[in-house]
């Protein structure tokens, strides 16, 4: 059976993330830094083994990442990383069914407890710690 | 291995891993950040045992999880039954590459093979 | 494919007096020999009142009969009518036009299931999945082989899934869902949430049994918590908690 044939949303409809709240927009933006930081990571396990080059491999290796773009990408990296870890506490502590809601009989208009403030504070706290880690980063490597 | 052990094990690795590289970056923040990556004192850190070991547990540690996580994307993505196998054994050779890769810097700079 | 008729057109019937109207936009499919979905629009005069389906139903009335739609009960109990209202997935029956607050209403077939013709879909996959998490009471006596006439409970452990046992399998949720989007082989908010139901009834002997169904590499770990199943359900079942509380039977936070 044929995606079309199945009707599937497909990747367009996965990554959307205007149309389910805050959310689906930590839902992809989880996504998004994981597959960014495993990106990352393979280049970093990359670019420090020039560090088996020598010193002059080493300093070559180094002037190509402090660099305004070579900064620029450590910013998002960092931002990245910031939020895919607090945004992971609170999806494992959720997966866990912590902070979730209780089971209870539903009345109309049917909010969905799982759907809480709690879980949305922790996708802003996520997004303000990332801004705020990215903004220390950039203070760091462009003060000096 | 059954899907709730895999997964358990990339809580695990995930949690880890954050104290370990919270060490790892404030190391780069206390020493300062242009001075850490200095070469001599990157040499330093590498010689340090303690230090080289922990480099070492966060490569493993971070390979488990980021190659997971692709894996699973990747699941998600499409559906069959040879490319589910093909992703899996894939990214279970890239995480085995991406250590073997990663292990050989860290002993060869350790043990002064450089 | 459009045409703008309008109710003045036709001579007999006009059920709505209303002088408001709006342009409901119909998705019109074919898999048998359309290539494309097209979309046909219509004026239609709306009161405060009106639903989707009574819509759509004034067009099968007076436009277009061809218009396939599937539908029974027209109060949210059969599940029949789901299809995308204006981008999200509703009931046709439990969305009233006014509340929308457009002028214009599209309305399409659910995502994530195999379209029939026009807004009706196969729900094949949907019972299927339901089926395979066993919903239904697992243990080894009955009321009839013990002396007891019925399996006591008391209103704590009614209270701890009873909110999933309203599900009306109107496959929402699985719309919804951005797993469903692009894995056909997921088993769903729907059929996980029922495995909860099942799983925290107190007269249920058969959670291991769900559990070892459900922990497979397109089972519950390919829910990530993104919510929007419980964003859209009709009738408050809130599918993302009771997957989140299966889970934690598995990763040992619950018992």
């Amino acid at each position: 059976m044929t995606n079309q044939d199945e009707n599937k949303e497909g990747i367009g409809g996965m990554i959307n993330p205007r149309r389910y709240g805050i959310e689906r927009v930590a839902y992809l933006l989880m996504r998004l830094s994981g597959l960014g930081l495993l990106a990352y990571f393979i280049g970093h396990i990359y670019e420090t083994s020039s560090i088996l080059k020598g010193q002059i491999g080493w300093n070559a290796f180094l002037a190509i990442t402090q660099t305004n773009a070579g900064h620029a990408i450590l910013a998002i990296v960092i931002a990245m990383c910031v939020f895919h870890t607090v945004n992971g506490i609170r999806v494992m502590l959720g997966h866990g069914g912590v902070g979730v809601g209780k089971p209870a009989r539903p009345d109309y208009p049917y909010i969905p407890a799982s759907q809480n403030i709690r879980h949305k504070m922790g996708i802003y706290s996520a997004i303000i710690l990332a801004a705020i880690a990215m903004m220390y980063g950039l203070a760091v490597m462009f003060g000096e | 291995m059954r899907e709730s052990i895999i997964m358990k094990i990339h809580y695990g690795t995930a949690l880890a891993a954050i104290a370990l590289v919270a060490v790892h970056i404030l190391m780069r923040l206390t020493q300062g950040f242009a001075e850490s990556l200095e070469y001599d004192s990157v040499i330093a850190n590498y010689k340090f045992l303690p230090y080289a070991g922990m480099l070492e547990i966060i490569l493993i540690l971070l390979s488990i999880h980021g190659f997971n996580g692709l894996r699973v994307i990747l699941l998600e993505l499409k559906q069959g039954r040879t490319y589910e196998k093909a992703v899996s054994y894939g990214c279970v050779a890239a995480m085995i590459a991406l250590i073997a890769y990663g292990s050989r810097t860290i002993i060869m700079v350790n043990t002064g093979m450089t | 494919m459009a045409q703008t008729p309008s109710l003045a057109e036709e001579s007999g019937s006009t059920p709505f007096s209303s002088s408001q109207s709006i342009t409901l936009r119909i998705a019109r499919y074919n898999p048998q020999h359309d290539s494309a979905k097209s979309f046909m629009e219509f004026q239609v005069p709306y009161e405060k009142w009106t639903t989707v389906l009574e819509a759509i139903l004034e067009v099968k009335k007076h436009f277009d009969h061809s218009v396939a739609v599937r539908y029974s009960c027209r109060q949210a109990t059969c599940g029949s009518c789901g299809m995308i209202i204006n981008g999200k997935p509703r009931l046709a029956c439990f969305t009233k036009i006014s509340e929308l607050n457009s002028n214009v209403i599209t309305v399409e077939p659910m995502n994530n299931f195999p379209i029939i013709r026009d807004l009706a879909v196969k729900f094949e996959r949907l019972f299927d999945t339901h089926h395979k998490i066993k919903p239904y009471l697992i243990r080894d006596d009955t009321e009839i082989t013990t002396n007891t006439k019925e399996f006591l409970q008391t209103p704590e452990e009614l209270e701890q899934y009873i909110q999933f046992s309203n599900c009306i399998k109107c496959g929402l949720c699985n719309s919804a869902c951005p797993t469903m989007a692009t894995d056909s082989s997921f088993v769903g908010p729907q059929a996980l949430a029922q495995a909860y139901r099942y799983v925290a009834d107190s007269r249920d002997k058969g959670k291991d049994n769900r559990l070892k169904i459900i922990d497979d590499s397109h089972g519950i770990w390919r829910c990530h918590f993104a919510g929007s199943c419980s964003q859209v359900c009709p009738k408050g079942v809130d599918p993302a908690m009771g997957i989140q509380l299966l889970r934690g039977y598995m990763l040992g936070f619950r018992s």
